[in-house]
Order: C-alpha cells, then structure tokens, then sequence
C-alpha cells in the first residue's frame, strides 16, 4: 500500500475518532467504550486473510487462533454493547 | 493482492458503516440505531472476506469463527450488568491478542516488506500483545480472580528494562528482516510479559483507566496491522477507535484529577493522616430518613458502587417512584468515576428502569445541592469528600467531587464506619448536617419504602 495514502488514512480516521467522542455526555462513556471496543473487532478480517494464506501447520495454527480471538472480539463486543443500549430509556417510553 | 471490487465496495461499505455507527452511539436516543448499524458493517465485511478468491483453509476459518463468535456471544448474553466493565476488557484483551497473532503469522511466513511495513507490523505486535496480557490482569482482577495488587521490588525499573528489552528486540526484527524463528518468539515473549507486569500492581479503582487504555492500544494495533495487510478498512476502524479511546482515558484521568503517568506507576495510597477532623457521626432512622425525604421539594440521590454492589438500585428507583408520586422532585448526581467505568452507574441505573434525563452529570448538578432538601448518598464516599476541595494534604485534593455537603440535609446509607476505596477519611459525615443510616443497602432502601407508604 502506498505508504503516503496510508498516512493520510490515519490522519482522517484519528480526526475523526477524537471529533465523535469529544461531543459525547459521560451517560455513554461505557457503551461507548464497548462499542469502540466492537469496532476493533474488524480485525477478524485481517485474521482470516492471514489464516487464508497460512502454509504451514504452525502459520495455521496461529490463524486459527487470531480468527477466533477476533470472533470473539467482534460477537462479544456487539452483543455487551448492544445490551447496556437497549435500557437506555426516555421517562416517555 | 489485488482484490475484487465487490471484496472492496463491501470493505469501504463497512468502514463507512463503523463511522456512522459509531456517531450515533454519541447520543443516548440513537446509541442503539449506532451499535446496530455498526454490525451490519461488521457483518457485511466478514462475509465479503470469504469471497477472496484463491483463499485458503476456509473450513478452519468458518470453525473459528463460529467457536470464537459463539462463546463471546454466549457468554456476553449472560454477564451481569455489575460485571460488565471485566467483560469489555476480556473482549478487547482478545482485540490485541488477535492484531499480534496476524503480526506473528506474518513474520513466520518471512516475506520482504519494506521497512516501514516491517515497523508497524513489530508496532502493531508489541502494543497487541500488551493490550492482551494487559487486558486479562484487569479482567482477572475486576472478577475477583486475583485479588491482590502485586507489586515487584523496583517496579518501575522493571517495566522500563522490560519494554526497553521490547523496543530492542522489535528493532532487531526491523533490522535483520525477515527475522530468525527464535528471535521472533523471545520478542513476542518479552511483550507479552510486559503487558502482564505493568498490570499487575495497578488497583482495582484505577482499572477502568487501564481498560480503556488498552483499547486505545488494541485499535491501534489493528490499525498497524490493517497497514501492514493493505487493508483501509482495518486502519481506519483501529485508528478511529485508537483515537477516540485515547481521549476517552484522557476524559477519565482527568475526572479523577490523575495523569495518566501516575496511574501507570504510583499506587494510590494515603500519604498522611490528612487534617484532623472535628465532630462526630449522627446516626438516625430509617423512618426519620423516610419523613425527611417524604416532606421535601428536592432530592438528589448520589450512588455509588456500593449500591451497585448490593443489587439496590431496583429498591432505589421504586423509592424514587414514591417519592415523586408524592410530589417530591427526586433525581441522580453521578461522579464520573463512580463505579467501575465511567458511565458504568449510568448503565446500572438504565437497567434498573431509571430514564437517563433523571441522571445528571457532575458539571449539570452541582450548581443545585445547596436549593435541595435532601442529599441521599448510597455506597459512594471520595467522591463527596469534601476534603478534596479543602484540605490540601488530602490525598485526593483536587479531585473534582459532588457537593453534596451543600444540600440542607445529608443522608449517608452505609455498611459501617469504615474509609473509602482511597482508604480518606470521609468529612462529610462529620458535618452538622449529615446523617448517617448504617446498613446494607437494599433492605435499607426497602425499609426506607416501607415507611414511606405508611406516610400517604
């Protein structure tokens, strides 16, 4: 990947990391944290490009090990954050 | 690689979806459009992955996925909600393990990359392996696995020859590139020791810090990691995330009035008696409590983790019911450290049927206490310490608190006469306007209902 367009990459996403979260009242800091949490979990791809292209058993076996690592990452994350959400309530409802 | 376009319209279509996704969590009426709009990109991606032509071992990915997914998603149905705060930090733990395991894979096959390439994938490795370790102390010290904050002699010695040992070992992979199997296991062996090692001493009221530390550092791995495999949608969710987490841990340390430095590498402990402290504990009743609370305008119900701890805040919030049916305006200060994660006494108070428009935030509610009747503290304790706006040798001096002590009347439910988290003194109880009700809080706050329904 060229290295230049990567860095601009970066540059955007921290802005636009740091510009979501300054706005956020402290009511949502920890779903908040457990969704960004479950964000990260994207890293499941990364893990099964490299588990697509292992070799040997021991690349497998590592692969193996990062798909379900990210797996977990991604499902339990989604599955937390989703739960703290669905309580939040308006006096209204 | 060159990939399909569909493989990277799915891939730019979930990244889009995280960022939107993520921009609704920042409000409490969208939060949950957010986190589901954000799994339909996590979804979407996955499922383009599997379509990479030329992949291999898909069997052994759909297993691991399914063994991974399941348990995490089983598990994740079950926690309780007062055990939440170990449970992300499990999750992310795992994050990083997953970013330093690509990163290991990587450097077995022993391709040529480029240097900067070699750099972030030792980048992405090292701060992976940490966030993993990292992540599991916290967890097993939150779940009560380990119990006792362990602390080596010349601590902070050890961590520095540790991650200096780190640095240099990545640097020799960056160097000598593509690196000898031996070298590539004692680096991820120093790595992941030092993830354990800096943990280990950090105390259960610091954790929350910590996890969202490791956040921070699990989406920056990913981030490295996404560099290193020439995927977009990798770098900008981990550096989205590591972005946002960093400021989030910043948000946290500063409301507990702590650099992040010294949480890393200085125990909380009281330095000194503090000033002395005059007056004594007023003890009342339940009942006294209740005609206090019945015969005000206002209430502010401070909680803690206490509360939390005594599964109280259903009784609490059928109090509040009460209370409000009767005319009393009744709502809830919350610190921001209060709990085990900031935020975490607002996820309690949801779950006990709380709308989120009754809790305000330290900034929002302060300004109140002194036109309030009653000022009703539950299981929390440094933070409405007064002492920590006076008295400067305080350990805790400088801490923003909730003034509670200016409210006209103070109630304190509380199991005994003990200190706080901090081990202070707390001057609240001493004041002349404070009263203390000692007892579990639950049946406390039942009894307090009790009497309450006698009154109208």
């Amino acid at each position: 990947m060229d290295g230049l367009l990567a860095l601009y990459i970066f540059m955007l996403a921290a802005f636009t990391g740091y510009e979501i979260i300054a706005k956020v009242p402290v009511i949502l800091h920890t779903p908040l944290m457990s969704g960004s949490n479950f964000i990260h979990g994207v890293v499941v791809v990364g893990a099964m490009i490299v588990l697509g292209q292992a070799d040997t058993p021991l690349q497998q076996a590592i692969g193996f090990f990062a798909v379900a690592l990210g797996a977990a990452n991604a499902a339990g994350g989604y599955v937390v954050t989703e739960r703290m959400l669905a309580m939040f309530k308006k006096k209204e409802d | 690689m060159s990939l399909p376009i569909y493989v990277q319209g799915a891939w730019f279509a979930g990244a889009a979806l995280f960022i939107v996704g993520l921009k609704g969590m920042s409000s409490p009426a969208s939060a949950r459009r957010g986190i589901v709009t954000a799994g339909y990109g996590m979804l979407l991606a996955i499922a383009a992955t599997f379509l990479i032509p030329g992949l291999q071992n898909l069997g052994l990915m759909a297993l691991a996925l399914v063994v991974g997914g399941a348990a995490a998603w089983i598990s994740g149905q079950k926690v309780k909600m007062t055990d939440m705060p170990q449970m992300v930090a499990i999750y992310n733990g795992m994050g990083g393990g997953a970013a330093a395991a690509i990163a290991a894979v990587e450097f077995a096959k022993g391709d040529a990359h480029s240097t900067v390439t070699t750099t972030l994938a030792v980048l992405g490795a090292l701060i992976g392996a940490v966030s993993f370790t990292g992540s599991c102390v916290a967890w097993a010290k939150l779940q009560g696995v380990l119990k006792k904050a362990i602390r080596l002699p010349a601590q902070n010695t050890v961590n520095v020859v540790l991650a200096l040992n780190a640095l240099g070992l990545g640097l020799a992979m960056i160097i000598m590139a593509p690196a000898q199997p031996e070298l590539i296991y004692f680096f991820f062996a120093v790595a992941l020791l030092l993830g354990l090692i800096v943990t280990l001493p950090i105390g259960g009221a610091d954790m929350p810090v910590v996890i969202s530390l490791f956040n921070a550092f699990t989406g920056l791995a990913v981030g490295f990691e996404g560099y290193v495999l020439g995927n977009p949608a990798l770098i900008i969710a981990g550096i989205v995330v590591g972005a946002a987490g960093t400021l989030l841990t910043q948000l946290m340390a500063k409301a507990m009035n702590r650099p992040i430095s010294n949480i890393l590498f200085t125990p909380l402990v009281a330095s000194g008696p503090g000033e002395a402290i005059t007056g004594t504990m007023k003890e009342l009743s339940a009942l006294d409590a209740a005609a206090l609370m019945r015969y005000a305008s206002k209430v502010i119900i401070v909680p803690g983790y206490g509360m939390a701890v005594a599964h109280a805040q259903h009784k609490v919030w059928e109090m509040t019911e009460i209370l409000e049916e009767a005319g009393v305006e009744v709502k809830f200060a919350i610190h921001p450290v209060a709990g085990r994660m900031p935020g975490h006494m607002n996820v309690l108070l949801a779950e006990a049927g709380v709308p989120y428009d009754k809790i305000l935030d330290l900034d929002e509610i302060n300004g109140e206490f002194s036109q309030t009747d009653v000022a009703l503290v539950i299981g929390a304790n440094d933070v409405v310490n007064p002492s920590a706006r006076t008295d400067k040798s305080s350990p805790i001096y400088g801490m923003p608190i909730l003034d509670a002590d200016k409210a006209h009347n103070v109630i304190v439910i509380k199991r005994g006469k003990g200190t706080g988290y901090s081990g202070v003194e707390n001057a609240l109880f001493y004041t002349d306007n404070c009263r203390m009700l000692y007892g579990d809080a639950q049946p406390m706050a039942g009894e307090i209902i009790q009497h309450l329904k006698t009154m109208n």
